[in-house]
């Protein structure tokens, strides 16, 4: 589903966040990207999620090269991943219910089927009784589940999170980790950035250690 | 296809009008603005249109008067009536004798008061000429050498004040044309910022959009919406106020020509015109819009 071969990136400036890194992500497996930080996790992530393109090698997602795709074509590669960041990213002067609704109304669908949707993925995250909440009236674990809920409404094959966990404390963390889990069981690939090696112990999947740029 | 896209601009069109709604004052305003911006461009076309329709009522053929002295004879009228049956630059003439002049100006409203007062006839015999050529220069020379023939007391040619009228009214045209293009640029100007300051409140929800794979088409749509509808509300209030200040000058305006026995009266614009005004209302507030977000964006993906 992923192939990174030799792929480096340089930021101008001279800064080289990641050098010759290669591996590989099958459909339906759940990988983590551990390293301190400053390591070129988050680097390694914007790749796979067309933020940045990279310097040397290639990225492929999908059979597609990142570095030949088209400008335009950016926006519907997104839309195949889920994204969860650190800092949530979520809008602050709409509710729980049409923060998770805005992945859906860029890809079209309003209406009936889209609040369908929305309280699904509102249920599997456990914030169905707070769909007309503020984000800021909300616990920063319930704002990181809204996160997760608004990236997996449209029903993505992949799941792409940043340090989801690194702004909670453990109680939070393990519910969020809990989560994501839950949804690679049910088939969907998940790719967690993060610098917490013990939380994820318990969780299966792979492991990516990054050091200085270099996988190890 | 055209089912998603017509959910997408229905989408778009909503949440614009959501969004003013919410703003109902600053909108308002703005729309104010442009309303009273476009209208002055807009009045003063009007009022040269009328103007225009007004001259075109008028014989623009220029006559030319000539009037004897008082005390010519008779004699020398009939000299005079020989110069300009042989003369080239003649078409027609008619006499008008000094005292059937006379008694049509008795006859006419408003002067029983000053011709009462008089005890003679104060009015010479007169020749009214219709030139062969009517090019202003063919007319003048024809003026000029009447003048100089005997008994003449003066020569007067009558569509001076109608090539001035017209004159002005070409100069209104292109003042009116002016106008539009600077006011017009104006408004792109205006309602460019105003989308501008838009783009910066919602600059998060922009960033997070294009980062879970929206379209620049999809973040651009609700500002080209928001613009043409500024101009499209712009282009109404315009209307509106033109409407208002027409219909306040008319009832002025209809007073004074009663008092001339006349029936003038200033006259809305057609409705082509009108809805080129709102039109271009439109366009401006879209093209004002365009700019803006487009710049916007590739200020986004700069940064």
């Amino acid at each position: 589903m992923i192939k990174f071969d030799q792929v480096g990136k340089l930021y101008p400036g001279g800064y080289e966040a990641l050098k010759k890194v290669s591996f590989e992500i099958d459909k339906g497996e759940l990988v983590f990207v551990t390293g301190h930080s400053g390591a070129g996790k988050s680097t390694l992530l914007k790749l796979v999620a067309g933020i940045e393109r990279p310097t040397t090698g290639t990225v492929l997602i999908g059979n597609q090269n990142i570095a030949k795709l088209r400008r335009a074509a950016i926006p519907h590669l997104r839309r195949r991943f889920g994204l969860v960041f650190q800092d949530h990213k979520l809008l602050y002067d709409r509710n729980v219910f049409e923060n998770v609704a805005l992945p859906l109304s860029i890809n079209g669908i309003v209406g009936h089927e889209a609040g369908k949707r929305v309280r699904a993925a509102l249920d599997k995250v456990g914030l169905l009784s707070k769909e007309k909440a503020m984000p800021v009236t909300l616990s920063g674990g319930e704002q990181q589940r809204l996160a997760i809920a608004r990236a997996v409404v449209s029903r993505p094959a992949m799941l792409v999170a940043d340090e989801p966990t690194g702004n909670l404390d453990e109680t939070y963390a393990t519910e969020i980790m809990g989560l994501f889990r839950a949804f690679h069981q049910v088939g969907v690939t998940v790719l967690i950035a993060t610098h917490d090696v013990h939380g994820i112990a318990a969780l299966g999947g792979r492991t990516l250690h990054l050091d200085g740029g270099a996988l190890r | 296809m055209i089912r998603l896209w017509l959910i997408q601009h229905g989408q778009a069109l909503r949440l614009v009008l959501a969004r003013m709604w919410r703003n109902r004052l600053s909108t308002l305003m703005m729309l104010g603005v442009m309303g009273v911006s476009l209208s002055l461009p807009a009045l003063l076309g009007t009022v040269i249109d009328n103007l225009t329709r007004f001259s075109g009522e008028l014989r623009l053929e220029p006559q030319i008067s000539l009037f004897m002295r008082v005390e010519s004879t008779p004699d020398q009228v009939d000299a005079i009536r020989h110069r300009l049956e042989g003369h080239a630059g003649v078409a027609t003439h008619r006499f008008v004798p000094r005292d059937e002049a006379w008694q049509a100006l008795q006859a006419s409203s408003g002067f029983q008061e000053v011709t009462s007062g008089l005890k003679n006839n104060p009015l010479p015999d007169a020749f009214v000429i219709l030139p062969k050529a009517q090019t202003p220069e063919a007319v003048q020379q024809l003026h000029d050498d009447m003048r100089t023939w005997p008994e003449v007391e003066h020569v007067q040619v009558d569509a001076d004040w109608v090539k001035r009228l017209y004159a002005v009214v070409e100069l209104g045209h292109k003042v009116v044309f002016v106008l539009f293009g600077l006011l017009g640029f104006a408004l792109m100007a205006v309602v460019g910022n105003t989308i501008r300051l838009q783009i910066m409140t919602q600059r998060e929800e922009i960033e997070v959009s294009k980062l879970i794979g929206a379209t620049d088409r999809f973040i651009r749509r609700p500002f080209l919406y928001a613009g043409a509808l500024y101009g499209f509300g712009g282009g109404i209030a315009a209307w509106v106020i033109l409407s208002a200040v027409l219909w306040l000058f008319n009832l002025t305006v209809q007073d004074i020509a009663a008092l001339y026995g006349a029936d003038f009266m200033l006259h809305m614009q057609p409705w082509d015109k009108s809805l080129l005004l709102l039109a271009s209302a439109v366009l401006l507030g879209w093209v004002g819009a365009f700019l803006a977000v487009t710049r916007a964006l590739s200020e986004l993906e700069t940064s």
